[in-house]
């Protein structure tokens, strides 16, 4: 079996010392922690050895001897094979290096019944990075035996004790005042933030507002989706328990990062907003804007009712779809002027919510904007209501017209003999339907087109996937040496950065794939571009 | 052979993909246990390129003199730039690597033409076994390279299947050669 090594990089240039490490059980593969350097006390070694072993909870022990000798110092080999015999192990791992050379060399000496010493084929890992423990395999044990040895890494070379270590934190480590304080903030500004959490969430799951139709509103409305999803974030990042494993220790620092960088996007929105009475200036110019939308509705309609791109309509009906819009339409106005005096304070209020995330104040706008292009929302329910009739409508005559009928049983097209007068009936019902085609069409068509325009308005998110693990590079090595692999940390990628940042999408396109539109589309089945689309955090 | 031998052999002549195109393969034998498997497809002809460029550009011309716009012109060059820089960075893969480390996992890396490298690491815990399936596409049959990993909690049942090589997609002689040289290794862990 191949013995395999998991050596880090800062190792490389350490001085010739003892190798400190674990042997992972049953793998056959063993982790150096650090390099301890000479001159040493053997005994000092032990006790220091066992002490971490101790604090850390990780079996650590000395793995064998690395040297790599600088000038003058020859005849190390024999003393370090001789120190295999100060500290008893099963397997002794020799490696070594050469200076100018990239590669190690590396025997095993195994200590067996008669005391002889044998070689084994080897493999050598050098790793890089940041651990991140998950589950029982092989990589992150070896992750999770570097997390977990953290008081392994608090003396360094440089410090004044009897022992000297060199470790992958030797280049210095990282610590920052700010993360301190945070860490000690952090505890009772969790408490306070569960309970008004827990206040919140009683309030809204109070009997009042879980009637059927709030219910059914609240649903569609995003605003009140974003503040669940808001809600839920919250109660993740600020429970006082403390993050079981790592990935759920980076979905809360996730949250808690966007959480933040969402509101301090919301302030910087709100210092411009109310900064010249933009408020007012904007508000001035919605109801104008909600009128000029009316009116080229109205046109629109008119054109429709007279003879649009030289197509000739059936007056009775065009008339009357044209009247029927029109009216709502006038009701629609109507309904905004009555409105126009309150639109000022409204939106000032509004734009006082985007204190608690850029997100927030975007998600009531899209909401705003759905109430305002309400109307234009009726009108496509309509057309697409008549012509999902009218198309089901001649389908079935279709059938009629060619004696054959759908059998709902077995969900196919089946022969049958219709009497005269059904005949006779369903052909003159076919051809009304088919001539009256045409306008019905134009209007859905029509509308639909606005309909599509004003649902893309809001944007678009996508979907990635995550990206995470690890890459290995086979190095180049000289012969004679075992092979060497380098370990590097497979990094995230911007877009699934993205993705778990983003608590949540108002996802505009439909949910289905664009063949399934097409063929709603056609088919005139209403399009619903509310559903959410879940986001799965990994 | 002695371990630790780096061995080099390339051999492209007699390759080619499902469609007919010629693909060229590299095996590296790095250690007794470690073999690493590079299958190149062909790199984006200049002769495609300047068909599809100067099609759409005879368009906006087309359209530029019936319209008078200039505007035509300016989203054409644009439409053709982005959609260039789209395809060699997301689309065009140039070539795709297999390494299999035996005792440790496999890792299937695919390279655009862009220079952008995405890999995937899969361990060997996880990892049932190494096998070429049959797939029945349209009108034909195929043979695709796939890793059938399991759940360690349940060895016997395969829980996923990672198709390999999928956008060079080789032939069953190619694959044939890959195949063996990935079951010498799982055989020998």
């Amino acid at each position: 079996m191949v013995l395999k090594i998991f050596f880090p990089q800062c190792c490389n240039k350490a001085d010739s010392g003892l190798l400190v490490g674990r042997w992972i059980p049953g793998q056959n593969s063993a982790v150096v922690l650090a390099v301890i350097h000479y001159p040493f006390i053997p005994g000092q070694v032990k006790q220091y050895i066992h002490q971490m072993r101790g604090q850390s909870g990780v079996d650590l022990t000395v793995l064998g001897s690395w040297s790599m000798p600088k000038e003058g110092q020859e005849g190390m080999e024999s003393f370090l094979r001789d120190l295999s015999t100060i500290f008893p192990q099963g397997q002794w791992l020799q490696l070594s290096r050469e200076m100018g050379k990239i590669g190690f060399r590396c025997h095993i000496l195994t200590r067996d019944q008669n005391g002889k010493l044998v070689q084994q084929e080897k493999e050598l890992k050098e790793e890089n990075g940041v651990p991140d423990p998950q589950t029982e395999s092989q990589l992150p044990q070896v992750f999770g035996t570097v997390c977990q040895s953290e008081p392994l890494f608090f003396l360094d070379k440089y410090d004044d004790s009897p022992v000297k270590l060199t470790h992958w934190q030797s280049e210095g480590r990282e610590g920052s005042i700010i993360v301190e304080l945070m860490k000690q903030a952090s505890t009772p500004v969790c408490l306070l933030t569960t309970w008004i959490l827990t206040l919140w969430t009683s309030l809204c799951s109070s009997r009042i507002l879980n009637v059927r139709p709030m219910r059914f509103i609240s649903s569609k409305l995003s605003t009140c989706v974003q503040l669940s999803y808001r809600t839920e974030h919250l109660q993740t990042v600020s429970s006082p328990t403390r993050a079981s494993t790592h990935t759920h220790f980076m979905r809360k620092a996730n949250i808690f990062v966007s959480f933040f960088v969402d509101v301090s996007l919301g302030l910087l929105l709100i210092s411009w907003l109310y900064r010249e009475n933009r408020i007012g200036k904007l508000a001035n110019t919605l109801v104008p804007a909600a009128d000029h939308v009316a009116k080229e509705l109205e046109e629109l309609l008119q054109w429709l009712m007279g003879a649009p791109a030289g197509l000739k309509m059936n007056r009775a009906l065009d008339q009357v779809l044209g009247r029927f819009f029109l009216y709502h339409i006038h009701l629609w106005i109507s309904y905004i002027h009555l409105m126009s005096p309150f639109i000022e304070m409204i939106l000032w209020y509004v734009g006082l919510s985007a204190c608690l995330g850029l997100t927030f104040a975007l998600s009531l706008l899209s909401d705003i904007t759905a109430l305002l292009t309400f109307h234009i929302y009726c009108f496509y329910v309509y057309g697409a209501r008549l012509y999902c009739l009218k198309v089901y409508g001649l389908s079935s005559l279709w059938r009629l017209f060619r004696g054959k009928k759908w059998n709902v049983l077995r969900q196919r097209v089946d022969s049958c003999s219709y009497d005269l007068d059904q005949l006779f009936i369903g052909t003159l019902l076919f051809t009304i339907l088919l001539f009256l085609l045409p306008t019905t069409a134009l209007y859905y068509l029509v509308f639909t087109m606005l309909r599509l325009v004003v649902v893309m308005f809001p944007g678009i998110f996508r979907s990635y996937r995550l990206a995470e693990g690890v890459k290995f590079r086979v190095l180049c090595e000289e012969p004679g040496t075992p092979l060497h692999l380098m370990m590097d940390i497979n990094p995230l990628k911007v877009s699934s950065v993205i993705q778990t940042y983003r608590t949540t999408t108002y996802s505009c396109y439909p949910k289905d794939s664009w063949l399934a539109l097409c063929k709603k589309l056609f088919l005139g089945e209403l399009i619903y571009p509310w559903r959410h689309k879940t986001t799965k955090i990994d | 052979m002695q371990n630790g031998d780096q061995q080099y052999s390339m051999e492209d002549e007699t390759y080619t993909d499902i469609d007919g195109k010629a693909i060229s393969l590299e095996c590296q034998r790095h250690s007794g246990f470690c073999r690493e498997f590079t299958v190149s497809s062909a790199k984006v002809s200049i002769g495609r390129v300047m068909v599809y460029t100067c099609a759409v550009w005879l368009t906006a011309y087309i359209i530029f003199f019936v319209t008078e716009n200039t505007a035509v012109l300016s989203s054409a060059i644009i439409i053709t730039l982005v959609g260039m820089m789209v395809h060699i960075h997301f689309v065009k893969v140039d070539h795709e690597t297999l390494l299999i480390i035996g005792s440790l996992g496999v890792q299937v890396s695919s390279s655009y033409a862009s220079g952008r490298e995405s890999t995937d690491f899969i361990e060997m815990g996880k990892i049932k076994d190494i096998v070429i399936n049959e797939a029945i596409h349209m009108q034909r049959v195929i043979y695709y390279l796939c890793i059938l990993l399991k759940d360690p909690s349940e060895p016997d049942a395969v829980s996923s299947v990672v198709p390999l090589f999928q956008s060079s997609k080789p032939r069953l002689n190619c694959l044939v050669k890959v195949y063996k040289s990935c079951q010498e290794i799982l055989a020998k862990c």
